[in-house]
């Protein structure tokens, strides 16, 4: 029996001392943030934080983090209350599967933990580990810098507030042309 | 059973000029959409998307008492957004709010038979059906009121979900629809709301699966977990071909939490109560198992070579010749197998309770997944119950529906327990079908002008599509006993083609010949990979169209407009130059350039130009994207900010492709078996700016976005890289060895 303090509860497990943390956050805790992605400690699909440094949770058995504090991305809010990650990677739409997100998100946060006004390449840098197949790279960037502006929001206000979220389109531009002519749907209303 | 009836006169006046209304008998909800959806009749063909295949409008949507309304469509969210772009059109013409619609995606038992949610026709087959229905049910409900108040139709008013009269008088959604009011037949046209009216689509919405991914709730096949759930692995043989010699399971049968081994032929799986438990049984029986093995695969070496002295099937599938002068440049370019590389390694979880199987699997097609296992397993479909659930992107034919089937075979021998079933990173990279290797070979002549006069292009590439359907297409078929050998590979026809995708070039050159040299053999197992063979074929037609324009010292832009007469494509070009500031672009210099990519998706769907600046490290080899722009015309624009985020995926996912990947083996196995040996994109390569265009067409069918940007933005890189280094690579990926070779560094 090993004792596991995963997002600020105490957890009894009595899964083998050799098992992946990630196991046992899915199985027996029921929590779906981390992912497997490849068991090899390769993509930070499975990334958690420990004593809130980012940790490939794949590749570190729960026999060492007794007494550590793990957290997860089920931690940083709900849908319904999101944290400022949250809130910035769905203001973004950074997301297509979604699979890798989560394990982005606690890389990402492990960062603004520590510094809110970490550089571009800063940030790249500290991303590196994490694989997202779908190329959503970039809003993933987005993201992270605007939640990094979140947090400084709340944190000089004292309370959750932050500039309302700019509409969808910003990071495009729609060029609206007459419809063209091979079209066949006749609309009528 | 059908039969006219005298009692819709009301529906028969709103849907004027499209013959008498037909209203089926009541067939009663236990007979699903599959059963009555596939009546024959006249006028199906004239029916828009998939109301062809489905005619009944309550095979597509239907209303309850309290007005909430539920959707159907057989496509399924692989994480390209389809659930909110398709709840965009439903809730448009509908005109209810979005979180009034519940959307219900690929179920056999539940959904319309819409095949494969494939080569970017969700919004073309799925959309249009769905916006159809649902701007005919606005309109039989309009005209139920109608008929109700006695009132006509043009006094009256729709909004949020209700029919609301002159003088105030509202009759909702839940009021008006009644038994069968909706089981009815569609018909060829409908009143679509006009594109300037639009208050849903067209708008950027926020889409709607996000939150949960965000969160860690419950959102993906690898999440479920259902009681009395067991965790099952594989253990799949070394390499293709290799045969189990001897194997004593009697070690693993005795670890803990371990519930059965089971071996049928060259096909082991372990199960045990707890997941790792299964994961540590799976590497012992592994490391048990002793096979012999075979070297069936190429020399990787001569791969090329290879391919092209197999016997093909050549089919010519443009030939506009008239004369034409002798070809006086020529090219060939190459592709290397592609993995499609799912972040997270398949899943599945399958049930065999009271002779009924329900499988949960991320199948892109619920319907020939059933199909198939159906046929593995030997029952009846009507047996199986196949529903999708989202699983990590799969970008094509991946693992998921080999996952299911071997979760379905355990399932069988371990009945009641749901058994969950997933993949190890290391089976997903050897085991699932790539993306083939392909050659593309063209010649082509310029006349006085400038213009090219003849144009010789030929495509060699296996199969693109070995999906299910036939249960030979399963992975596991292959490795049981009573197994079933792969069904014979064709070829996709034209128009849109498989190898051949993209072949025909979309500009205009006057003596063309195009042919599709088809290899049946098949060296790797391969099967579709977004885009099919258009990334190749537009990197090779676009290349090429770079190579003949320097050769008359020709703007690579202008080359392009020159031989455009479609104004659609010439517009996307135009906009993505003037987004890219091309004109004004700094002059070439050592190490950097520029260049551009243009396709129209199959020369059906979504037209997209990328432009790319790179970098070129002398020392090193290594490109780096500094800047990449796109324009895209999708035709009506559902979600745009949807498409943007399609247009930016596919852009980064190719430039993946393109400068890093590529399936590694030697004569008897893949070695690139996880993410160490199979490199992709990481955040140091992600451009500083991605900025992408879109040119709306306001009414205009919907095109499909989905795989537009792979070949363009392959393309703009392979021709920025040429640019800056004087030098064109046409064997890919573009990596930094072959950067330096070709720069003779």
């Amino acid at each position: 029996m090993i004792e596991l303090d995963v997002n600020g509860r105490t957890h009894q497990v009595t899964a083998d001392p050799d098992t992946p943390l990630l196991y046992v956050l899915r199985d027996d805790l029921e929590l779906n943030g981390a992912k497997f992605g490849c068991g090899l400690g390769q993509c930070g699909a499975c990334t958690v934080l420990v004593d809130g440094i980012a940790t490939l949770s794949c590749v570190t058995p729960i026999l060492l983090l007794a007494g550590r504090q793990i957290t997860t991305v089920e931690a940083l809010g709900t849908a319904a209350k999101p944290g400022p990650l949250q809130r910035a990677f769905v203001e973004e739409q950074a997301a297509q599967c979604g699979y890798c997100t989560a394990g982005m998100m606690m890389r990402a946060q492990a960062l603004l933990q520590q510094n809110l006004f970490a550089s571009e390449e800063e940030i790249r840098a500290h991303m590196e580990p994490n694989l997202c197949r779908c190329g959503t790279h970039f809003r993933i960037l987005r993201a992270i810098r605007r939640a990094a502006k979140i947090m400084l929001g709340e944190h000089s206000a004292g309370q959750s507030r932050a500039e309302p979220s700019p509409p969808l389109e910003s990071n495009t531009d729609i060029t609206r042309r007459p419809a063209h002519s091979e079209r066949r749907e006749r609309p009528e209303r | 059973m059908i039969a006219s009836s005298g009692t819709v006169v009301s529906r028969r006046a709103v849907l004027r000029g499209t013959g008498a209304l037909i209203v089926s008998c009541s067939l009663g909800p236990a007979i699903t959409a599959a059963v009555i959806g596939r009546q024959q009749t006249a006028n199906q063909a004239a029916l828009p998307g998939d109301l062809a295949q489905y005619p009944l409008l309550d095979s597509w949507l239907r209303i309850a008492a309290d007005g909430k309304v539920t959707a159907f469509t057989g496509k399924a969210e692989l994480g390209q957004g389809i659930r909110t772009a398709l709840l965009q059109v439903i809730a448009e013409e509908l005109l209810v709010p979005l979180d009034r619609v519940t959307l219900i995606t690929a179920d056999t038992a539940l959904t319309p038979n819409e095949g494969y949610t494939s080569g970017s026709h969700s919004m073309q087959d799925s959309g249009t059906a769905l916006r159809n229905a649902a701007a005919q049910v606005r309109e039989i409900l309009l005209a139920e009121a109608a008929n109700r108040l006695q009132q006509p139709i043009a006094q009256l008013q729709v909004e949020d979900g209700a029919v609301v009269a002159p003088d105030g008088t509202r009759l909702t959604y839940g009021n008006l629809v009644a038994d069968q009011l909706l089981h009815v037949r569609a018909q060829p046209t409908s009143k679509l709301r006009n594109p300037a009216a639009f208050k849903i689509m067209g708008q950027s919405t926020q889409r709607v699966d996000i939150p949960a991914k965000v969160c860690g709730d419950q959102a993906y096949m690898q999440d479920m977990r259902l009681p009395g759930m067991l965790h099952a692995r594989v253990v799949r043989p070394p390499g293709y071909g290799a045969n189990l010699l001897k194997l004593d399971t009697a070690a693993v049968e005795k670890m803990p939490g371990v519930v059965k081994v089971l071996r049928d032929k060259n096909f082991l799986a372990v199960v045990a109560h707890r997941e790792y438990q299964a994961v540590k049984a799976m590497r012992a029986l592994a490391a048990l198992a002793q096979w012999a093995q075979t070297a069936s695969l190429p020399q990787a070496a001569a791969l090329h070579a290879t391919l092209l002295a197999m016997k093909s099937e050549d089919e010519t599938i443009l030939d506009t010749r008239s004369g034409g002068t002798r070809a006086t440049h020529s090219a060939t370019y190459t592709r290397p197998y592609l993995a499609h590389g799912s972040i997270g390694p398949s899943c599945a979880i399958a049930q065999w309770s009271q002779d009924q199987l329900t499988l949960w699997s991320s199948t892109q097609g619920v319907f020939p997944n059933r199909a198939a296992i159906a046929e593995l397993l030997r029952l009846d479909p009507q047996q199986v119950r196949c529903i999708q659930v989202e699983g990590s992107g799969c970008y094509g034919h991946n693992g998921a529906d080999d996952a299911s089937a071997d979760a379905a075979l355990i399932a069988k021998a371990i009945p009641d327990h749901p058994i969950r079933l997933q993949w190890m990173r290391e089976q997903e990279h050897a085991w699932e079908p790539y993306g083939p290797a392909m050659i593309a070979k063209v010649r082509a002549s310029l006349d006085e002008s400038g213009h090219i006069d003849t144009w010789d292009y030929g495509v060699w590439s296996n199969t693109h599509s070995t999906r299910p359907g036939p249960a030979g297409a399963l992975l596991a078929a292959r490795e049981i006993a009573a197994g079933y050998p792969p069904p014979e590979p064709r070829p996709i026809p034209q128009p849109e083609g498989g190898g051949d995708r993209n072949a025909i070039p979309l500009y205009e050159v006057r003596n063309a010949h195009v042919v599709h040299h088809f290899l049946p053999q098949m060296p790797l197992r391969v099967s579709a990979l977004r885009s099919l063979g258009a990334y190749l074929n537009v990197i090779a037609i676009e290349g090429f169209m770079d190579e003949l324009a320097e050769l008359v010292a020709a703007d690579p832009v202008d080359f392009r407009l020159k031989h455009l007469n479609d104004p659609r494509a010439v517009a996307v070009i135009k906009a993505a130059a003037e987004d890219f500031q091309w004109a004004s672009r700094p002059k070439r210099s050592p190490g950097q350039g520029h260049g551009v990519g243009f396709a129209r998706y199959k020369n059906l769907a979504a037209y997209c130009a990328v432009i790319m600046e790179v970098t070129v490290d002398h020392e090193t080899g290594r490109t780096r994207v500094v800047r990449a722009v796109a324009a895209v015309d999708t035709g009506q624009v559902v979600n745009p900010n949807g498409v943007v985020n399609q247009i930016q995926g596919s852009i980064l996912q190719s430039m993946s492709w393109t400068l890093f990947e590529g399936v590694t083996f030697d004569t008897q196995r893949i070695t690139s078996v996880d993410w160490a040996s199979y490199p992709i994109l990481r955040f140091s390569s992600v451009p500083a700016t991605l900025s992408v265009r879109l040119l709306d067409a306001p009414g205009a069918p919907f095109l499909g976005c989905g795989e537009a940007g792979q070949g363009p933005a392959a393309a703009a890189l392979v021709n920025a890289v040429a640019n800056a280094t004087g030098r064109r690579i046409r064997d890919l990926p573009l990596t930094p060895g072959r950067v330096k070779a070709a720069i003779g560094v």
